[in-house]
């Protein structure tokens, strides 16, 4: 018993050193930095996180992050609900052909269509905005949900259903006030997952973005390439991107396993 | 039972709509550039299956294919059986429970380019906690900037690190769907560790673990943000993995053409992989 917690143990600094080193980071000067190497800030500070809070460069990035993020959780969701309802109720033409091909999409490389995708929204007018972002997001968050949905739909009995029906209810009354509060975890886990794979990809939203809906994580990339070495300053903006999936993930822990499986654990 | 019911179209269109014009368009656009030549202005001509049939016989692309299938054989090969070791020794109830399955999903939720920051500050020679402790303490000579193995063990384990918590949580899923009737039966048979382990677990987890692999196949075969923040795909090409190859050729030389044809074959070895996913996660529903 007492070896395998060891085992569990050493994983667990193994995962938090790097993140430990980050935090650690965004609190030193930047003559600590270069002076040498330092296990703890000597000389606390937080003119890191000041400078992002208070230079619109920085502080614009995360509202736009946050903003095409939820936008394309709300679309993604909204959409794959009546899908994901199809696909575990019905049998219909095609049905699993479909149910395949949006699979292949999740799998899809986003290198293979970041120049095409620049090409398709600057076409539609749509370039630099959240809008841009959040469709392109849906390539690979709509078959997400679709799946993850699927999965918890299918575990609820159809008696529930037909029970609704011979009671007198519409389709839309029945699934808006009787369905949606039954697989609400399944929602939230399917909202979850969204909001987690718009928030970690970078290579689409920064292809599609200039200025106006760049995401935080562009920010940061530029400002390693071009202001040399602000390390305490990249390392502070770092560590406000962990925080919003630090804090959701506590709901949704018990789920994350079924979310990675596409429902079907 | 399903009822046969085509009218559940209409409950799809929506979704069908969206991913096709995110799915269709841009793959047509790539179809397009893959079989002509271009040199600027917007003059195209027709040029063939020429692409394919270069970039199938060039060294660089074999040679960015080799790396990749190098890359992602040695993620699998660590990352599962760790992941198992590590889902078998996790609590099964108490107060440690939830703190192990938050802090060994928080890896995953960190945006890609940040984990390549992350790992660049760890790892520098210097100032780095990992290269300081390389260089100073151990006295060994690390700079992943310089050394092409350096470079390729810091991207390995940086991966370990990132994703080896999915294998870990979705065996771990399976391990705590099984009935506790299940172990008290194997007491009774005075079964030992490994005959549990190879007959009730494993057996168990297998569902899960194929999933995870085939996850795991996919997202390092298509991983391209940490390694281009982390090495830039150096020093030298050394840790040019396809994804950033391809980003080189399409977005640094705009060689639209070969970049297309290179695409095109590279989301044949993932449709591939991913029929096998299908195949295997639906066979036995």
């Amino acid at each position: 018993m007492r070896k395998r917690n060891w085992i569990v143990i050493i994983y667990i600094l193994f995962l938090l050193l790097p993140i430990y080193w980050l935090v650690a980071m965004s609190f030193k000067t930047t003559g600590e930095i270069l002076s040498g190497f330092s296990l703890f800030p000597q000389t606390w500070t937080f003119d890191n996180y000041r400078v992002i809070f208070t230079d619109p460069s920085w502080y614009w990035g995360y509202i736009n992050s946050i903003a095409y993020v939820s936008l394309n959780t709300v679309i993604s969701i909204a959409v794959a609900l009546p899908a994901a309802y199809a696909f575990s109720r019905y049998r219909f033409l095609g049905d699993k052909q479909l149910f395949f091909w949006l699979l292949t999409n999740r799998m899809a490389p986003a290198a293979v269509f970041a120049l095409p995708f620049f090409q398709l929204y600057s076409a539609v007018g749509l370039f630099d905005t959240y809008w841009a972002v959040a469709l392109a997001h849906c390539l690979f968050n709509i078959p997400l949900a679709v799946w993850i949905l699927e999965g918890f739909m299918s575990g609820v009995p159809v008696e529930l259903d037909e029970t609704a029906y011979v009671d007198g209810y519409s389709f839309p009354r029945f699934f808006i006030t009787i369905f949606l509060p039954t697989i609400s975890s399944g929602v939230g886990v399917a909202a979850f997952f969204c909001f987690m794979f718009s928030w970690v990809e970078l290579l689409l939203a920064k292809t599609l973005t200039a200025v106006a809906a760049k995401p935080i994580a562009a920010t940061m990339t530029k400002t390693a390439s071009s202001a040399g070495y602000e390390l305490g300053l990249l390392a502070a903006a770092g560590t406000l991107t962990i925080i919003p999936g630090a804090i959701v993930i506590y709901f949704v822990r018990n789920y994350i396993a079924k979310g990675f499986a596409l429902g079907r654990v | 039972m399903k009822v046969e019911n085509q009218k559940a179209w209409y409950f799809v269109m929506p979704v069908l709509l969206l991913v096709a014009f995110n799915a269709l368009i841009p793959m047509m656009t790539v179809v397009n550039y893959s079989v002509q030549e271009t040199f600027g202005d917007n003059l195209f001509f027709w040029q063939g299956l020429d692409w394919f049939e270069k970039l199938l016989r060039s060294e660089r692309f074999h040679a960015a294919l080799g790396r990749q299938f190098l890359f992602t054989g040695t993620i699998l090969a660590i990352e599962v059986p760790l992941g198992v070791i590590i889902a078998l020794a996790m609590p099964r109830k108490g107060f440690w429970v939830p703190v192990c399955l938050v802090t060994m999903a928080l890896p995953m939720l960190i945006p890609w380019n940040v984990v390549g920051a992350m790992w660049n500050i760890f790892t520098l020679p210097d100032i780095g906690l990992l290269g300081y402790v390389m260089n100073h303490t151990l006295g060994i000579n690390y700079n992943m900037t310089q050394d092409p193995l350096a470079a390729w063990i810091t991207i390995i384990v940086m991966d370990v690190w990132h994703w080896t918590s999915l294998v870990a949580l979705l065996s771990y899923a399976g391990l705590v769907s099984i009935p506790d009737a299940y172990y008290q039966a194997a007491k009774i048979d005075g079964a030992s560790a490994w005959s549990v382990f190879r007959f009730i677990q494993l057996p168990k987890m297998k569902q899960v673990l194929i999933i995870a692999v085939l996850l795991r196949f996919m997202d390092s075969f298509n991983i391209y943000t940490e390694p281009f923040v982390l090495t830039g795909g150096g020093p030298g090409n050394s840790t040019t993995l396809l994804s950033i190859d391809l980003e080189k050729m399409a977005l640094g030389q705009f060689d639209l053409g070969p970049a297309a044809a290179m695409s095109l074959i590279y989301f044949a070895i993932t449709l591939l992989a991913s029929w096998l996913f299908y195949t295997l996660m639906t066979r036995n529903n």
